[in-house]
């Protein structure tokens, strides 16, 4: 049995090594559901999570043998809410004060009736409220609605098990004391909370993206961002969701052709028939509808960048006009030196490297190696080759990706004399 | 109801506002309290005068050992605060929200244990 005072970080459920992938899908997929019902119910995070842990020790235990049941939420949901009882009756006896406080604030009246969507998504509101650090809210997001261990979060992230241990407690203990609502914010506050919901999920899959050595639970990440964004697109109606989920496929479509030989493959470079045709379709199906509502926003406007891209059937084909004034678009949205940046990309391709040169030098990005490689591959195209080398000196000195490393040291060494 | 602290953030040699807007300020902070007396929001509020002039006291050993402050040598250091009741941290960081924007500085909001 899991026990709250072994297990402060609420790690429970140290089991999925052993079961059955088909239950882990499952685990994972009612995880969200399940625990946010349990917290509405027990206004107690902690204690919900031991239930829901208690509950996946039953499972484990019946269902290899009885099967799984046809609704395993609502079987999850149930047995947890008994589990809970249990628990909160074994520590009445030895603290009668245990179930005293309520301690997050619910404004309906407790239902019975298994997982409600919308307790899952006044969790992820809580999950990824802006008093929260983005790195913790981060954790919580996958611990609490994806339903991974720490043990698998910490490893994704490459920091000791204990470092996330200590940030998932501390961003709980936070909710707690500080009283972070347990509610869909107001319709007011509603857009630029979800935008910070949608940063979460990004960032997650970008982790995942970034990890070019891609292995196990890295890459995984992408897999549980996606999966999470199309959990939010269920559950709440917005554009921008549409948009991000449609970024994520479209990027992610690309990834087999990204890497080759342990180095970085750039777009112009990969191998498009590598690319994963059904989750373009997906991607440039959602596009499509983010256009038809028209209500555009950065993530909309950066998917439909991608989609511009994922359509030329090589390089040469691309429609860079479009993708210039797709930038432009999103420059007004999202005003960044970075979409400049990316901006000054696709311009060299339309209006040639020097225009896009004079851009790229009026950006302050000295510290961010992209700059220095944009300048690098736009010094090479006007045959200045000597501050070509000095830029990608610049951009390598920058950089921990080893793939990234491997791609660049050989652009280097390819530059003529 | 959760007690609420929150702390105005001085950079008491360089406030950053004119006299004008410095009077504009202590207007719009009364107004401010005169709203939350009336829906009930508050506890107690006070500005503080300069940090030079408060001491620190230690008594952990019996007999005082009395300093001249403030305790830590930062350029922030607190210039007033409120105690303010609210239902939860939305509703405290809509408060503080109002508040930084009377006062004209930041505010930092964090909830009490417990209040006597």
């Amino acid at each position: 049995m899991p026990d709250s005072q072994l297990d402060p970080a609420g790690a429970g459920a140290t089991i999925p090594d052993q079961i059955s992938e088909e239950i882990a899908g499952i685990v994972r997929a009612e995880h969200g559901r399940v625990v946010a019902t349990l917290i509405r119910r027990l206004g107690d995070i902690d204690l919900a999570e031991d239930a829901v842990a208690d509950a996946l020790i039953v499972a484990l235990e019946r269902w290899p043998a009885d099967g799984i049941p046809p609704n395993p939420g609502a079987w999850l949901t149930t047995t947890a809410g008994n589990k809970a009882i249990d628990r909160i009756r074994r520590e009445a006896k030895r603290d009668a004060k245990y179930a005293e406080a309520a301690m997050i604030t619910d404004d309906t009246p407790p239902r019975d009736d298994g997982p409600v969507d919308d307790d899952r998504l006044r969790l992820i509101f809580t999950c990824c409220h802006p008093a929260l650090a983005v790195e913790n809210r981060v954790a919580l997001t996958l611990r609490l609605i994806g339903g991974l261990t720490v043990g698998e979060i910490a490893r994704a992230f490459l920091v000791p098990e204990t470092t996330m241990a200590q940030r998932i407690t501390r961003s709980k203990q936070k909710i707690k004391n500080a009283k972070i609502p347990y509610r869909v914010p107001r319709a007011e506050d509603l857009p630029s909370r979800l935008g910070g919901v949608l940063a979460v999920l990004y960032l997650i899959f970008n982790e995942s993206y970034l990890a070019t050595e891609g292995e196990g639970i890295r890459a995984d990440l992408s897999t549980e961002a996606v999966r999470l964004t199309r959990q939010l697109g269920s559950l709440i109606d917005d554009p921008e969701v549409v948009g991000l989920l449609a970024l994520m496929l479209l990027t992610e479509a690309r990834r087999p052709a990204r890497v080759s030989d342990g180095a970085l493959v750039t777009l112009d470079e990969q191998d498009r028939s590598l690319w994963d045709a059904g989750l373009i379709d997906e991607g440039h199906r959602l596009v499509r509808t983010c256009l038809a509502t028209n209500r555009p926003g950065p993530y909309q406007v950066q998917a439909a960048i991608n989609a511009v891209h994922t359509d030329a059937l090589d390089a040469s084909m691309t429609d860079w006009s479009q993708v210039v004034q797709l930038y432009d678009q999103l420059l007004a949205l999202q005003p960044s030196p970075i979409v400049e940046l990316n901006r000054a990309v696709a311009v060299a391709e339309l209006d040639g490297p020097e225009v896009a040169l004079s851009i790229v030098e009026r950006l302050d990005l000295s510290a961010y190696h992209a700059w220095h490689v944009t300048r690098a591959e736009l010094l090479r195209r006007l045959r200045r080759y000597d501050e070509s080398r000095d830029a990608y000196d610049q951009a390598l000195a920058l950089i921990d990706n080893e793939a990234e490393r491997a791609h660049l040291t050989r652009r280097r060494r390819s530059l003529p004399g | 109801m959760t007690h609420y602290l929150m702390s105005v953030i001085h950079d008491w040699d360089n406030m950053g506002l004119t006299e004008a807007e410095m009077q504009e300020s202590f207007r719009l902070t009364d107004a401010f309290n005169t709203e939350i007396k009336e829906s009930g929001h508050w506890v107690f509020a006070g500005g503080l005068t300069h940090p030079s002039n408060s001491t620190v006291v230690d008594g952990r050993k019996g007999e005082a050992i009395v300093t001249d402050g403030p305790y830590a040598e930062v350029k922030e250091q607190l210039g007033g605060f409120w105690v303010i009741e609210a239902s939860d941290l939305d509703e405290a960081l809509e408060l503080s929200r109002r508040a930084s924007a009377a006062c004209m500085h930041p505010v930092e909001v964090r909830p009490f244990e417990g209040m006597a």
